[in-house]
C-alpha cells in the first residue's frame, strides 16, 4: 500500500520526478511567463493611457496585479486546488488574509485618525503664524 | 499515483495526515514556506506604512515627479525574466543536468544583478536630486519598501553564488536539492512582491 | 574618530548609586558562576551536553530556566515600584528618582513579556511537542538551537543596560515622538531595539519551526483530530508568532532607521506619523497577548482532564475555539488606542470584535468546567493552579469585555484599572498555566516529582498575593490614578497602594517558596523517583516514555489510534482487547548532531547588537560577517547526524521499562 504524501510548496507535478516531462515543464512556465508578460503590460498601460475612465484606473491596476500573482502561484509555485496541497493553500489563505488585515486595517485605521486629528490646513497656518 | 493507490483492492489508503512524518524533503520546502508568509507580511507593513505616507511630502518631491516609468519596465522585465530562468534551473535540477542548472543559474544571476544595479542607479540619482529619506515621510517609506525588497534580491544572489559553489563541491546531494527548491521558492516570491510594488509604488503613484 | 563609538567610562552610572551598586553585583555574581565552572572542569561537559545540544528537550529547559531568572529581576523591577508607589504620595518623593523610575517600568514590563513569558512558554512548549507528538525532535533541530541562544542574546543585552549605560524611558511600548532620537537621545531605546530585534528573529523561527513540526511530523495515525489539546493551541499560537512577529520586525526597523539614519516615519516633522507605529505596535501586539495565553489554555486543558480522571469535555469545540480565536486575535489591536481619534465607526467595530473574542474563551472555560464534573478530581499542585486560574481568568476577562467598550474606556485607559486588568489576565493566565505546567511536567523532565507541599504554599501565596496586589488597582483606576507614576499628590491613594505592596510581598513569598520547592525536591529526589514514566496516570504520549525520556524520545515511533492515545492503550491493555505487547523490533535509527552554530551566531548577534547601540561601526561589521561565515560553514559540514544502534535503543528500554511494559510482562 502507498501511503499518501503531502506535496512540497513549489514542487511540480510528476515531471519532476523523472525528467520525462520536461518539456511539459518548460511549456507550463512559458505560458506563466506569457501571461505574466501580457499582465504587466497591460498594467503599464493602463496606468498610462488616457482613453480610460481616470478614478478606475486604480482598481484596474489593483485587480491585474492581483491577477498576475495568481498567475505566479499557479504557473511558477505549482499551486493547485488538489487535496496533496491542502496545506500549502491553507498556509498561504492565512498569510493572505494577514496581508489584508493589516493593510486595509491600517489604512482604514489611519485615514480616520488623520481625518478627525488633523486639522484643516486654514487651522493650521493660522498655528503656524502664531 | 494517488488514483491508482485508490483503484487497488488492499485496504482504504489511510490519509496523508495519518501517515506519519513527512519525509524531509516536504517539511524542509514547507517551512521555507512559512518563512516566505511570514516575510510576506512584513512586506505588508512597509506596504501599509507607504501607503499611509504617500502624501507627507513636505513640500518635496512626490512619485510623479520622481519615477521614471522606463525604468521602472526594465526592472520589471529583468526580475520577470529572471523568474522564468529561476524556473528553468528547477527543472534542470529535476533532470539532474549539472551544466544547464549552471548556465540557468548563471542566467538568473545576471538578470538578478541588473535589476540590482538599476535600482541602485535610481536610488542614487534621486539622492542627487536631493530626494534623499532624509527629506519627508514619503521618501523614508519609499526608500524603505524599494530597499527592503531590493536588500531580498541581494540576499538571494549571494545565496545563489553559496548554492552553486555547493552543487560544484557536492553535486546534487539531497540537501543540495532541497536547498535549490528553496532559493526558487524565495526567488518567485520575490517577484511576486514586485508586482505588488510597482504597481502601488510606480504605477500608481505617477498618476496625477 | 572613536573607535570604540560612543562606548566611554562616562557610560557606567557613576552618579548614581543604586544602578551602579546593584549592577557590578550582577555582574560580579555572574563572573564568579562562569569562573567556578570553568575552574571546576564543568565547561566541557556543558558545552557537549548543554550548549551544544539540539535535543527539543535540552532546549526547552534552557528555556525555562533563562524564563525563570528573567522571573526574578522583572519581579525585582517590581517589588521596587510597588515601594516606590506605597512610599511617594504628597510630600514624600520616594527613594527613586523619575529618571530610575522610568527606567524601572520600561525594562519590567519588556523583561516580563518578552523575555519571562515569552521564552517560559517556548520552553515548554519545545519539550512538550515532540513528546505528545510521537516523534524525536522538532523539524529543525539546529534552528531551534539558534532560536534559543538568539532570544538569549536578547537577555544578555538588556541585562547588559544595567551597568553599562542606561535603559530605555519610554515605557515597553516605547511610542514615538518620546522614543525618537530628539526625545530619547542616550543608548536606552537603542538597547531596547536591538534587543528586541535580536530575540524576535528567534521567535520568529521557533514560530516557523513549531508549525511546521506539528502540522508535518506526527506519530503514525495520529490525524488533526487526535492531536492533544496542547498541540492544537501550540499551533495557533505559533501561526501567530509567524504572522504578528514580522510586523514587529518592520516597525523596529522603521525605528532604528528614524534613530540612526535620520529617516522621518514616525517623527515630528517632516510629515511623519506616529500614530502609525501605535498602529503597528498593537497589529503585533494584540495577537502577542494571545501567544501567551493560547499555550496556557493548552496547558490548562491537559492537566484539567489528567487530574479530572476523563477525557476533556467537547475537544472539537476546544479546537475550534483555540482556531477563532486565533483569528479573531488579528481584529482587535485598535482597542490598544481608542482614545487616540479615531471615529465612532472605527472604535464600534473593534469594540465589538472584542467583545466577540470572549465567546470562544467563555466556550473554553465551561469545558473546562464541564470536564471537572463528575470526574474524579486529584487535588495535586498542577489542578490547583488551573482552579485558580479559571477564577481569577474570568474576572480579568470581565474587566476586559469592560474596557472594550470604547465610552467606558475613554475614562479607563491608561489608568491603573487597565494595569490591574492585563495583569490579572497575564499573571492568572499565563503565569499560573506556566506553574501548573512546570509541576505537572517537571517528573517527565528531570524523572522526580516536585514537593507537593511547598507546591501547594507557593500556589497560595502567589494567588492571595495577587488579589491583595492588584484589586487595590483596580479601585486606584476608578479613583483616577495614572500609571507609571513616579509620584502622586493625592494622599488618599496612598493606603490602597500601601496594600498593593504588601500584596507584591506576599506574591514573593511564593516565589520563594518555589525555590524552597525545587531545592526541597532536589535533595529528596530518590525518594520521589518516577519509574513508571507515568506518574499521574496521564493521557497523552509523553507518559508512554520514559521520565526521563531519552534523547530519541521514543525507540520505535507510537501507532496512534485515537485521540488520548496513551490512555486508550492503557485502557485496552486492562481490559485485554489488545494484545501483549510484541517484542519491539529494534532498528538503527538517525538522530540530529549537535551543534555549536547557535551558541556561535548569538555571540556574533551579541557583538553585532552591542556594536550598534554603542555606534561601534567596525565590530558591527565584524559580528554581521561572523554570523554569515558560521552560517556558511554549517551549510557546508560534513556529517549532519549520527546513527544510535539498535542495541542501544534495546538496552535503554530493558533498563527503563515504562509503566505499559511491565504491566503487559506481568499479565503474561
Amino acid at each position: 500500500m502507498t501511503t499518501p504524501e503531502d506535496r512540497a510548496p513549489g514542487e511540480a507535478e510528476p515531471f519532476s520526478e523523472t525528467g520525462e516531462g520536461h518539456g511539459t515543464g518548460v511549456l507550463v512556465y512559458t505560458i506563466g511567463l506569457g501571461v505574466a508578460v501580457l499582465l504587466t503590460a497591460t498594467s503599464f498601460w493602463v496606468a498610462n493611457t488616457p482613453a480610460l475612465w481616470g478614478p478606475g484606473v486604480g482598481l484596474g491596476l489593483a485587480v491585474l496585479a492581483v491577477a498576475q500573482m495568481g498567475v505566479h502561484l499557479v504557473f511558477f509555485l505549482h499551486i493547485t486546488t488538489g487535496p496533496d496541497n491542502t496545506n500549502n493553500v491553507l498556509a498561504l489563505a492565512f498569510g493572505l488574509l494577514i496581508v489584508f488585515v493589516v493593510m486595509f486595517g491600517s489604512l482604514w485605521i489611519m485615514n480616520n485618525l488623520n481625518e478627525n486629528m488633523m486639522p484643516s490646513p486654514d487651522l493650521m497656518n493660522l498655528h503656524m503664524q502664531r | 499515483m494517488s488514483i491508482a493507490a485508490a483503484a487497488d483492492h488492499g485496504p482504504p489508503p489511510i490519509p496523508a495526515s495519518e501517515a506519519g512524518p513527512a519525509p524531509k524533503r516536504i517539511y524542509v520546502s514547507f517551512g521555507f514556506w512559512i518563512f516566505l508568509l511570514s516575510d510576506i507580511v512584513m512586506f505588508s507593513a512597509f506596504f501599509a506604512v507607504y501607503a499611509v505616507l504617500v502624501n507627507a511630502t513636505a513640500g518635496g518631491p512626490n512619485g510623479a515627479e520622481l519615477f521614471s516609468q522606463t525604468n521602472v519596465a526594465i526592472e520589471t522585465a529583468c526580475l520577470l525574466a529572471s523568474s522564468y530562468t529561476c524556473a528553468l534551473m528547477s527543472l534542470a535540477v529535476a533532470s539532474r543536468n549539472r551544466l544547464q542548472t549552471y548556465l540557468w543559474a548563471a542566467v538568473t544571476f545576471v538578470l538578478g544583478g541588473a535589476f540590482l544595479a538599476l535600482e541602485l542607479q535610481e536610488f542614487s540619482n534621486m539622492i542627487a536630486e536631493g530626494a534623499t529619506p532624509q527629506r519627508s515621510a514619503f521618501l523614508s517609506a519609499f526608500f524603505a519598501l524599494v530597499g527592503c525588497h531590493g536588500l531580498h534580491v541581494a540576499a538571494g544572489l549571494v545565496w545563489l553564488i553559496v548554492l552553486m559553489a555547493q552543487l560544484t563541491f557536492e553535486g546534487f546531494r539531497a540537501r543540495v536539492e532541497r536547498r535549490l527548491l528553496c532559493f526558487a521558492l524565495f526567488w518567485h516570491a520575490l517577484d511576486i512582491i514586485w508586482v505588488g510594488l510597482f504597481t502601488v509604488v510606480y504605477l500608481m503613484g505617477v498618476r496625477p | 574618530m572613536n573607535l570604540l563609538g560612543n562606548l566611554g567610562w562616562d557610560a557606567l552610572p557613576w552618579s548614581q548609586p543604586l544602578p551602579l551598586i546593584s549592577g557590578i553585583a550582577v555582574f560580579a555574581i555572574v563572573i564568579a558562576i562562569v569562573a567556578w565552572i570553568f575552574v571546576k572542569g564543568h565547561f566541557p561537559y556543558l558545552w557537549r551536553e548543554w550548549i551544544t545540544s539540539v535535543d527539543h528537550k535540552r532546549i526547552g529547559i534552557m528555556y525555562i530556566m533563562l524564563a525563570l531568572i528573567m522571573l526574578l529581576r522583572g519581579f525585582t523591577d517590581a517589588i521596587m515600584m510597588r515601594l516606590q508607589q506605597a512610599m511617594a504620595a504628597g510630600g514624600a518623593q520616594g527613594y527613586l528618582p523619575p529618571d530610575h523610575f522610568s527606567q524601572i517600568f520600561s525594562a519590567h514590563g519588556t523583561i516580563m513579556i518578552f523575555f519571562m513569558a515569552m521564552p517560559l512558554l517556548i520552553g515548554l512548549m519545545n519539550f512538550v511537542l515532540p513528546l505528545q507528538l510521537g516523534i524525536r525532535d522538532v523539524a529543525f533541530p539546529t534552528l531551534n538551537s539558534v532560536s534559543f541562544w538568539l532570544t538569549a542574546s536578547g537577555v544578555l543585552l538588556i541585562n547588559l543596560s544595567l551597568l553599562i549605560g542606561d535603559f530605555s524611558k519610554a515605557g515597553w511600548v516605547a511610542y514615538p515622538p518620546l522614543s525618537e532620537l530628539q526625545f530619547s537621545p542616550g543608548v536606552g531605546v537603542d538597547y531596547y531595539l536591538w534587543a528586541l530585534q535580536i530575540s524576535g528573529v528567534g521567535t520568529l523561527m521557533t514560530g516557523i519551526n513549531f508549525v511546521t513540526t506539528i502540522l508535518k511530523l506526527r506519530a503514525p495515525g495520529m490525524g488533526y483530530m487526535r492531536m492533544p489539546v496542547f498541540c492544537w493551541t501550540a499551533l495557533a499560537t505559533n501561526l501567530l508568532i509567524v504572522a504578528a512577529f514580522p510586523v514587529l520586525t518592520a516597525t523596529f526597523a522603521m525605528l532604528l532607521l528614524d534613530r540612526y539614519l535620520g529617516f522621518h516615519f514616525f517623527t515630528v516633522d517632516a510629515g511623519g506619523n506616529a500614530m502609525m507605529y501605535v498602529n503597528l505596535f498593537w497589529v503585533w501586539g494584540h495577537p502577542e497577548v494571545y501567544i501567551l495565553v493560547l499555550p496556557a489554555f493548552g496547558i490548562f486543558s491537559e492537566v484539567i482532564a489528567t487530574f479530572s480522571g476523563k477525557p476533556l469535555f467537547g475537544y472539537r469545540s476546544m479546537v475550534a475555539a483555540t482556531m477563532a480565536i486565533c483569528i479573531l486575535s488579528f481584529l482587535v489591536w485598535l482597542h490598544h488606542f481608542f482614545t487616540m481619534g479615531a471615529s465612532a465607526n472605527v472604535n464600534g467595530f473593534f469594540g465589538v470584535m472584542t467583545m466577540i473574542i470572549a465567546v470562544p474563551t467563555g466556550v473554553k472555560v465551561f469545558n473546562w468546567l464541564f470536564t471537572m464534573y463528575g470526574g474524579r478530581v486529584r487535588y495535586n499542585t498542577p489542578i490547583l493552579w488551573s482552579i485558580g486560574f479559571m477564577i481569577t481568568f474570568v474576572i480579568g476577562g470581565m474587566t476586559g469585555v469592560l474596557m472594550a467598550v470604547p465610552p467606558a474606556d475613554f475614562q479607563l485607559h491608561n489608568s491603573l484599572f487597565l494595569v490591574a486588568h492585563f495583569h490579572n489576565v497575564i499573571i492568572g493566565g499565563v503565569v499560573f498555566g506556566a506553574m501548573a505546567g512546570l509541576n505537572y511536567w517537571f517528573p517527565k523532565a528531570f524523572g522526580f516529582t516536585l514537593h507537593e507541599g511547598w507546591g501547594r504554599a507557593s500556589f497560595w501565596c502567589w494567588l492571595i498575593g495577587f488579589y491583595t496586589a492588584f484589586m487595590p488597582l483596580y479601585a486606584l483606576g476608578l479613583m483616577g490614578m495614572t500609571r507609571r507614576m513616579q509620584h502622586y499628590d493625592d494622599v488618599t491613594w496612598q493606603p490602597w497602594l500601601i496594600v498593593a505592596a504588601l500584596g507584591a510581598f506576599i506574591i514573593l513569598a511564593g516565589v520563594v517558596c518555589q525555590i524552597i520547592q525545587l531545592v526541597v525536591s532536589v535533595r529528596a529526589r530518590e525518594q520521589n523517583r518516577d519509574l513508571t514514566g507515568d506518574p499521574w496516570n496521564g493521557r497523552t504520549l509523553e507518559w508512554s516514555t520514559a521520565s526521563p525520556p531519552p534523547p530519541w524520545n521514543f525507540a520505535v515511533l507510537p501507532q496512534v489510534e485515537d485521540k488520548d492515545a496513551f490512555w486508550v492503550w492503557k485502557e485496552q491493555q486492562r481490559t485485554g482487547q489488545h494484545a501483549p505487547v510484541a517484542p519491539r523490533d529494534y532498528e538503527a535509527i538517525e538522530m540530529p548532531k549537535n551543534s555549536p552554530a547557535g551558541f556561535i551566531i548569538a555571540f556574533f548577534a551579541v557583538m553585532a547588537g552591542f556594536a550598534m547601540i554603542w555606534h561601534i561601526w567596525w565590530m558591527a561589521g565584524i559580528g554581521v560577517l561572523g554570523i554569515f561565515a558560521t552560517m556558511l560553514a554549517y551549510a557546508f559540514r560534513h556529517e549532519e547526524e549520527t546513527e544510535i544502534p539498535a542495541g542501544e535503543l534495546a538496552r535503554f528500554d530493558r533498563e527503563h521499562p515504562v509503566r505499559h511494559e511491565s504491566e503487559a510482562e506481568a499479565a503474561a
